[in-house]
């Protein structure tokens, strides 16, 4: 396939060009639908068109006198960081023991297990999510939401993990072994260093998951003060239904940026990146 | 004997795996309040109303009058009562999700706000029970009865036993723009009398350019609006009820006029935008465009005027400022004189939502006396105070009525002349079924297939012998 | 181990199995059928097969989850990732930022932003294209589905495989560029073979997820006429505003064999392309 050198480098200057136009093309496409979200909370009348905006911060006050909204992001917090405190211990403890413990069909039970989650995260599992909640006296508690999450998300994880888990190599834990290291310490010293954006990385998809939930906080918690922010950002409607732009706008943009701030610091802290070349 | 039997394999398999964990703990308690009745006392009130978002009025009055006023008489009686409101707010089937969860688990307030039309399916399944079965004898000794009409309390009725209190009535008429009337050179006092009166100054409507003569809700996509707002209100002008003692209504006579009427309007003649109503947000569309003047004729509830086009500070989600000058409002006529239901020239359709108690209730007889409570004339004066609603209470209206033309003319005009919706639980998806009928002729397909499927699907829900094919 | 098999025992296998025994009931969330419900067998089953809007859910969902998850996600975020690879600096932080926001703004948020700008009347696309008046999400829902679905998604893929494809050895991709291998060879011989774990995970997760996601319903309600009324939003309907707890319970399940055949099929693609290579 080697040509000729002139014509080699129009080819290149040609998809040197196509190459910018296509990022920017998608930058663009992933950009549009977010301006609203950056302009509107500043607009003294949000309407659903992006417009330069008439600034002020008045929606942001009105935001701040709402009784629950602020808290609702709290709440948020303390579901989301919950959650990912269980599924994360649970998930690499689980992915670590079924990557190196051999189980004959370990592949179909876990993928069975996630399949099972589809459902238990559907609509239809509803009732008895609830039911049992009743039944263990976690209902109206965030530890019953966080319990409720986390089993939903588990597999997943676990599956997600497993692979992260998997391309670590065992001489790694051999040598660690020789060296007289116990499990435990083979685990902090050596496995979750090597698989830490992989957990980096699930921590963020289980917090995206809990952040966007509204299903289960609403029915699972009674008190307005006690749901997260996906619930209370539907009370933003009138008794008809429609929606008051000023207070949606503010709250989205309040309502996305934790989620957002937080991606950057898992990503600046330990980032998605395997260190050196791994050979398989 | 299902809830025990699921109820003993959870607890069973819970224990198991608890146990299995070995997480240890003890599960807390469910935080419902168990004092017994001497001590202290928390009563618990849940609606779909929230602070600061949807019903926020009804919200802000719970919080702000209802439970100080409330606490402190029974502070005076010696007793120590605090109640406690959780505030919900999102949409209604999110909400009946809600409370039939609650209540099948044995749990849930002990006041709780529904749909009128839930009643019925919330009745059957045993989550309420008629109020004087829960409240005691002080139910029906209640002076407040007298003053709510029968046809308002039936609105929180099911099979002649009432099961709450409702907390308000409405009414339905045709809004129109008195502007656009007189452009197309209407008369600006408008009372059309029969279906072909309105067709005929939707008519004259359309030569104004950048028009939508008429809206009338269709489609699944407004949901119980379509029901409320579209088909119910048209059909009771034929003289047919959704349901009546003959069964639910099939593919009729009637409803065939209902359907052609949507086909003139959306298909054949383009009098209304068939766009519009398929839209998720179609409605609060349609009321933003009725502000704005787009609108010649909007099918709706009073409501639309007090909260929608009402040109008071913050209260309109569309408001009007020039509302009272140019919105006329005149009462739906029957398809024609004389051929809407009993025999009435003009018809109307109403809904109510209400409170009834939990028959879980920890304290029963306190719980009625504190919805006896929320329904005072007291309590409504202080109520509608800010916004006027029409409320059940006649002695109330009397009053607060009084200066409010529009209500006025709903709660003497209009309200006498309205039907209700069955509270039966199949209702909803029947109204789903009309709802479908509506979006498949909208969409242009033929009237009698469009029966012919509707008939079906009834069927299908209610069973054959259900079905009255008139 | 104990304490993860505990929780997915009690909060996943437990009610997912109590599922599976409301599917064969004729339960209802309230009514007579709420306060005694019974056992009916098979009967919801029948029922679904027999129902028209059920085959045609289904073809909506198959081409969906195509359309918005294999095809678009994965290839949208495979390139992505591929083309970033060796950029540095600000176009790559961008680019990554705003794929990623668009998969971390809250489902609410997020269908909301495209309300906006799909809407028919003040909407940001119209404005910007001079095409005042067309109601996307009525003219073409699918389409708008799909779409809205790529934009939120791709970032899972795009975010597996940049890790993916920093974890192919340097060395061989070193060594295939000495031999030569344009950039398509170099893909197909060193970078896919080395990620087909990756691959094969990526497409049972998209899969899934895409099957089972619900917020296309905050953009179209399953509308216009049912036409975006993809499983999720089916199930919905029937077991939320329908109250057919049962039927809802009894289409999740249907819906998970079929997300088995699905996951069979391809984990046999997958080990029969290890097999040959």
């Amino acid at each position: 396939m080697s040509a000729p050198a002139p014509r080699s480098t129009v080819r290149h200057y040609v998809s040197r060009v196509a190459f910018v136009v296509v990022v920017v093309l998608v930058a663009a496409f992933f950009a549009l639908p977010l301006t609203w979200l950056v302009t509107a909370p500043f607009d003294a009348s949000p309407t659903l068109t992006v417009e330069w905006p008439q600034w002020t911060l008045a929606n942001f006050r009105s935001l701040a006198e709402n009784p629950y909204a602020l808290r609702s992001i709290g709440n948020s917090l303390v579901l989301g960081l919950g959650t990912i405190a269980v599924v994360v211990t649970l998930g690499a403890l689980a992915a670590y023991a079924l990557s190196r413990v051999r189980i004959p069909g370990r592949d179909g039970l876990l993928y069975a297990l996630l399949l099972l989650s589809s459902v238990v995260t559907g609509t239809a599992a509803m009732v008895p999510l609830f039911q049992l909640m009743v039944q263990v006296g976690l209902i109206n508690t965030q530890t019953g939401v966080v319990l409720a999450m986390s089993g939903g998300l588990l597999p997943t994880v676990v599956f997600i993990l497993k692979d992260f888990m998997d391309s670590i190599p065992k001489s790694y834990e051999e040598s660690a072994r020789l060296y007289g290291a116990r499990p435990g310490q083979i685990l902090r010293h050596v496995v979750v260093p090597i698989a830490r954006p992989g957990l980096a990385f699930v921590s963020v998809w289980v917090l995206v998951q809990v952040w966007g939930n509204f299903l289960l906080p609403f029915i699972l918690l009674r008190s307005p003060e006690s749901q997260p922010a996906a619930v209370i950002m539907y009370t933003f409607y009138t008794e008809s239904g429609q929606a008051d732009l000023s207070l949606i706008s503010a709250f989205s943009l309040v309502f996305s940026v934790p989620v957002i701030a937080i991606y950057f610091l898992v990503n600046r802290r330990y980032g998605f990146r395997f260190h050196g070349g791994i050979k398989s | 004997m299902r809830r025990t039997t699921w109820g003993a394999v959870a607890g069973a398999a819970a224990a198991t795996l608890v146990l299995a964990a070995c997480t240890g703990g003890d599960p807390e308690e469910p935080a419902d309040a168990s004092e017994a009745a001497e001590g202290p006392v928390t009563l618990t009130i849940v609606t779909n109303a929230i602070s600061g978002g949807k019903n926020a009025a009804e919200a802000d009055w719970i919080a702000d009058w209802l439970i100080p006023e409330f606490e402190s008489a029974m502070e005076a009686e010696g007793r120590d009562v605090t109640v406690v409101f959780e505030a919900q707010g999102v949409d209604d089937e999110d909400y009946k999700t809600k409370i039939a969860l609650d209540l099948q688990a044995g749990g849930g307030a002990d006041i709780i706000g529904m749909d009128g039309i839930w009643v019925g399916e919330f009745a059957e399944a045993g989550y309420i029970a008629p109020l004087s079965e829960v409240g005691g004898s002080a139910v029906d000794e209640w002076d407040g009865w007298e003053q709510i009409p029968d046809a308002v309390q039936n609105a929180l009725s099911f099979d002649g036993e009432r099961y709450g209190i409702p907390q308000g009535a409405d009414g339905r008429v045709l809004f129109y723009n008195k502007t656009l009337f007189a452009q197309a050179g209407l008369d600006e006092d408008w009372e059309p009398t029969s279906w072909d009166e309105v067709l005929d100054a939707a008519r004259a409507l359309k030569e104004i350019e950048g028009v939508i003569p008429i809206q009338l809700n269709a489609g699944t996509a407004m949901g119980e609006a379509t029901t409320m707002q579209g088909v119910l209100p048209m059909l009771v002008g034929t003289g047919a009820q959704v349901w009546d003692e003959d069964g639910w209504l099939g593919g009729t006579e009637e409803l065939g006029q209902v359907l052609d009427l949507y086909r003139t309007i959306y298909v054949d003649e383009g009098l209304g935008d068939p766009v519009l109503q398929q839209e998720a947000a179609g409605r609060d569309t349609s009321f933003a465009q009725f502000a704005a003047g787009e609108i010649g004729i909007l099918l709706e509830g009073d409501y639309f005027w007090r909260s929608v086009i009402n040109p008071a500070e913050g209260v309109g989600t569309a408001p009007m400022a020039d509302r009272d000058e140019v919105v006329g409002y005149t009462r739906i006529p029957a398809r024609e004189p004389g051929t809407g239901v009993n025999g009435q020239d003009f018809v109307s359709m109403s809904g109510g939502t209400g409170r009834v108690l939990n028959p879980g209730s920890e304290n029963p007889e306190l719980a009625w006396e504190l919805l006896a409570f929320m329904n005072s004339a007291e309590a409504f004066e202080s109520r509608v105070a800010g916004t006027v609603s029409i409320t059940p209470r006649d002695d109330v209206n009397a009053t607060v009525l009084e200066g409010d033309p529009m209500l006025t003319y709903i709660s003497e005009e209009v309200l006498p002349l309205s039907s209700y919706r069955p509270g039966l639980a199949a209702y909803p998806e029947v109204s789903l079924a009309l709802q479908d009928a509506t979006a498949s002729v909208v969409a242009g397909d033929p009237v009698e297939d469009v029966l012919a499927a509707y008939t079906d699907a009834v069927a299908g829900i209610v069973g054959d012998e259900n079905v009255n094919d008139g | 181990m104990a304490p993860a098999l505990a929780l997915i025992g009690l909060f996943l296998i437990f009610p997912a199995l109590w599922t599976v025994y409301l599917g064969m009931t004729d339960y209802r969330l309230t009514g007579l059928a709420a306060a005694d419900p019974t056992v009916v067998g098979l009967e919801n089953y029948t029922s679904i097969l027999g129902d028209p809007g059920f085959w045609r859910s289904l073809r909506l969902t198959l081409v969906f989850v195509l359309a918005s998850g294999v095809l678009g996600q994965t290839l949208l975020g495979f390139s992505i990732a591929w083309a970033l690879r060796r950029l540095s600096g600000p176009v790559k932080s961008v680019v990554e930022t705003l794929v990623l926001a668009a998969w971390v703004v809250p489902s609410s948020v997020g269908a909301f932003l495209w309300l906006a700008l799909l809407d028919r009347r003040a909407g940001t696309l119209n404005a910007l294209l001079g095409t005042e008046g067309t109601a996307w999400l009525i003219e073409h829902p699918m389409a708008g589905i799909v779409v809205f679905n790529i934009w939120v998604g791709t970032a899972f893929s795009m975010l597996l495989f940049s890790s993916a494809l920093n974890g192919v050895p340097p060395s061989q991709m070193e060594s295939a560029r000495m031999a030569g291998a344009t950039a398509w060879q170099q893909l197909r011989d060193v970078v896919l073979p080395n990620i087909r774990a990756h691959i094969l995970t990526n497409t049972l997760l998209i899969t899934l997820w895409t099957f089972n996601t619900f917020t296309p319903y905050l953009l179209t309600a399953g509308g216009p006429n049912d036409e975006s009324a993809i499983l999720p939003v089916y199930i919905y309907r029937t077991a939320i505003p329908g109250g057919q707890l049962g039927m809802g319970a009894a289409i999740s399940l249907i819906m998970l064999l079929i997300n088995l055949v699905i996951a069979l099929a391809s984990m046999r693609v997958g080990r029969e392309r290890r097999r040959r290579s």
